[in-house]
């Protein structure tokens, strides 16, 4: 199951999966540790939202591939190299400002993004876009409410945001960048062309920052190499946490 | 390119309309046994209403010698949903039905404006405010409530404060 063996469509699809299980399973971290019980439970809510849209990734991704791949192929049986997530996704989750600074900028993404999916010419990828962004703009509202709240809280709420995005800035380009095989699933109506979506972004993402007193950052660097299998250093670790029940016990189920 | 002209679907209309296909489809049918047979099948976490009046359940067909279930899911990763696929053969098999296929279909997409007023009385009775656009503490009736978190001990559901009788109670998120 090398992502060079699926066929356009199918590695697509496991790439929208696989950031919806890497985003999920971090958020997911939180349970047990959040600042706050409300917050613990919308953390928990929110990554159970993203395992979802990863399930319905990896099982249509699934369908395509036949020959006994299931969902848990792609979450349970793949390495590092194997998975093709934006690296944002995979960072430490931080504090509770480094997390909630990445959702807002993935969430202010992924509406948009998800609009376009629920019209792509593939029935399945539309629906997964339609369902899916009905969440996610129901994530934005949170999301963007914490920016204000971290931002325009106390010195310290405010540090740590703006520290959370100095940090997380650089890897924000990657979410825009698109390979050749995004551009021709881009040129045939089935993918989502992220280029007309990137201004929009920057603006709306830099309205709700300077609304809450952080700076962005110049842009003097900048890392990708998700979507190749090309990941930091934390990949590994989350996934010897994820996959660690199916490696001891291979095949085990409930 | 992706085409922009296609109507979108935060449409309020083209979901009443959706609401309105599901209804016909059910008065229509010439299973109405069947229909009536899943009427018995509750949501696990929201057992005030079954899955028809939840809006989870789309469509039941026979098809050839096998029942075919459509159910819609509410949110992508709902866990009550295998309980529910569980239920649902459960239930036919109780009516001696034992070929059923439960597919799951994603579109139209499921909303809170399928639950009709019928259904939302019923959840204010079991304690849980409807989603309305206009909260209410379904203890006292009062519209003096505020927001605790906007999730809450279920996927579907965010968590309010009433102001006049201090009760916290759940709310069905309005998505």
């Amino acid at each position: 199951m090398q992502p060079s063996t699926l066929d356009p469509l199918t590695t697509y699809t496991v790439r929208l999966g696989d950031d919806a299980l890497v985003s999920g399973h971090r958020l997911s971290e939180w349970t047990g540790s959040a600042p706050m019980l409300e917050e613990e439970l919308a953390l928990a809510n929110v990554a159970l939202d993203l395992l979802g849209r990863a399930r319905l990734c990896y099982g249509y991704a699934a369908e395509r591939t036949g020959q006994g791949c299931s969902e848990d192929s792609f979450a349970y049986q793949r390495d590092c190299r194997a998975f093709t997530n934006h690296l944002i996704h995979e960072l430490p989750r931080g504090d509770f400002a480094f997390t909630m600074a990445r959702q807002f900028m993935v969430d202010c993404l992924a509406v948009p993004f998800l609009q376009g999916l629920a019209r792509s010419l593939d029935s399945r990828l539309a629906g997964i876009g339609a369902k899916c962004v009905k969440e996610s703009r129901y994530h934005l509202r949170r999301s963007t409410d914490w920016m204000f709240r971290l931002g325009d809280g106390t010195e310290e709420s405010h540090r740590r945001l703006q520290s959370a995005v100095d940090e997380l800035w650089g890897f924000t380009p990657e979410l825009f960048a698109q390979d050749a095989l995004e551009a021709e699933l881009v040129h045939s109506g089935v993918g989502v062309d992220l280029e007309p979506l990137r201004e929009p972004w920057l603006t709306a993402v830099n309205q709700t920052f300077s609304g809450a007193g952080i700076v962005l950052p110049a842009l003097d660097w900048q890392v990708d190499g998700g979507r190749q299998g090309l990941h930091t250093e934390h990949l590994g670790h989350l996934l010897s946490e994820l996959q660690f029940v199916q490696r001891a016990y291979p095949g085990q189920q409930w | 390119m992706v085409g922009t002209n296609t109507p979108e679907r935060g449409d309020l209309n083209l979901e009443q309309a959706d609401a309105v296909a599901r209804r016909q489809r059910r008065l229509s049918s010439p299973e109405q046994f069947l229909w009536a047979a899943l009427d018995q099948v509750l949501d696990p976490e929201l057992p005030a209403l079954s899955i028809w009046e939840l809006g989870i359940l789309s469509d039941v067909q026979r098809v050839g010698g096998r029942v075919v279930v459509t159910l819609t899911p509410t949110y992508a990763g709902c866990p009550a949903m295998a309980t529910i696929r569980e239920d649902v053969i459960d239930a036919l098999l109780a009516v001696g039905i034992s070929d059923v296929l439960v597919e799951m279909q994603l579109q139209p997409v499921w909303t809170t404006d399928w639950l009709d007023r019928a259904a939302r009385d019923k959840l204010k009775h079991a304690g849980i405010a409807p989603p309305d656009t206009d909260s209410q503490c379904p203890q006292c009736g009062s519209k003096h409530v505020s927001s605790i978190s906007a999730f809450g001990s279920t996927a579907c559901k965010a968590l309010y404060r009433c102001l006049d009788c201090l009760e916290v109670f759940d709310r069905i998120k309005v998505i």
